[in-house]
């Protein structure tokens, strides 16, 4: 036989997987640093509504942000099914807004708590009722700059008629 | 000369492993968060001489307890309400104070963008979501008449300027730039929606 006629022998060669590791390394690497850790958990329904004319919110520093939504299933044996406000860990009427948005101001830097901005993050079958009465008492400690946060999409999907 | 033993080679077979396992961790845990919406100024509680708005010069809007819209007191559907917002506000009723306004000057309507002014009513059993859909609606008519004018003076649109004035890319020179002309366009079509508390 000659040495030509062995590799003939009809087997594939396998694939080298050396490089699988570093393929792998740079995949994690990617998801390492886009991952934001949370640092609150979300205690209430949050599907946001849709809206295309969106502006980015900047800077992370300068956010407050107010969830408000119906309560988990988890929850909703004592606190029900209606929409309610979530302040950081807890459940919390309108009335307690303004003092968090008071002490959340007290938290940050000096230079930074005229130029902070309130983030909205409501269900979108949220009642209107319930965010008027937040804007009222963010009128009442002078936090005006609000931002409705959306996900970004077609805002015609929010009404079906 | 004793014999150098010599140093094993760590086994760098199950690397991918291990890398895999953290990149499993990392997917699972990872949310892409949401961070923009609709920018919007609340009225300040201070006490200001109420003003009195010339009928022609307001923009009804009701969003009812069902979802459902009225403009001026008429059923409209939402894809239609982008279209009456830009009319009303480039209507230009008085030629001479707004020179850049393409509306039809129709007595009945606005007299210019800086007197316009759009009521955006609800109840309290509106959804949110009625809400931030004729919110962006109202918001996409301003942003349209800017761009319109951004494009006849700067060949440029007022959507892609506050795009390029908030990327951290634009240096300092072009910003101070951009500013000056996103406030031009401002003026020119300042954003008036009022909610009256019902």
């Amino acid at each position: 036989m000659s040495k030509f006629a062995k590799k003939k022998s009809g087997e594939l060669p396998a694939v080298s997987t050396a490089s699988l590791p570093d393929i792998v390394f740079m995949l994690l690497f990617f998801f390492m640093t886009v991952t934001v850790m949370k640092n609150n958990d979300v205690k209430v329904k949050n599907e946001l509504p849709q809206a295309n004319e969106i502006k980015k919110l900047e800077k992370k520093d300068r956010v407050i942000t107010i969830f408000v939504g119906a309560p988990n299933d988890e929850f909703a044996s004592v606190f029900g099914k209606e929409a309610t406000i979530q302040l950081n860990d807890k459940f919390s009427n309108p009335d307690d807004v303004g003092d968090f948005i008071l002490q959340e101001r007290a938290k940050k830097d000096e230079e930074l708590q005229n130029v902070l901005t309130t983030s909205l993050k409501v269900d979108k079958n949220a009642n209107m009722g319930l965010i008027s009465d937040i804007k009222q008492e963010l009128r009442k400690v002078n936090a005006l700059k609000v931002n409705y946060t959306t996900y970004e999409g077609d805002a015609f999907n929010n009404i079906k008629n | 000369m004793g014999k150098r033993a010599e140093v094993p080679t760590v086994n760098a077979g199950s690397m991918a492993d291990i890398a895999f396992l953290l990149l499993i961790f990392f997917l699972v845990t990872t949310t892409i968060e949401t961070d923009a919406g609709l920018a919007r100024m609340l009225p300040s509680t201070a006490k200001s001489p109420p003003v009195t708005i010339k009928h022609k010069n307001l923009l009804e809007v009701v969003i009812n307890k069902d979802n459902e819209l009225l403009v001026e007191g008429e059923e409209m559907p939402l894809h239609e309400l982008r279209k009456t917002a830009i009319a009303f506000i480039d209507n230009a009723g008085e030629k001479d104070s707004c020179n850049y306004c393409k509306g039809e000057g129709l007595a009945e309507s606005s007299d210019n963008p800086n007197a316009a002014v759009i009521s955006v009513k609800n109840t309290r059993e509106t959804t949110y979501e009625a809400y931030i859909a004729v919110q962006n609606e109202l918001v996409a008519a301003y942003n349209e008449l800017r761009n319109r004018e951004g494009q006849r003076r700067f060949k440029q649109d007022y959507t892609a300027m506050e795009k390029a004035y908030t990327s951290s890319e634009t240096d300092a020179e072009t910003k101070q730039e951009l500013k000056t002309k996103i406030k031009l366009l401002q003026d020119l079509y300042p954003l008036h929606i009022v909610e009256p508390k019902n």
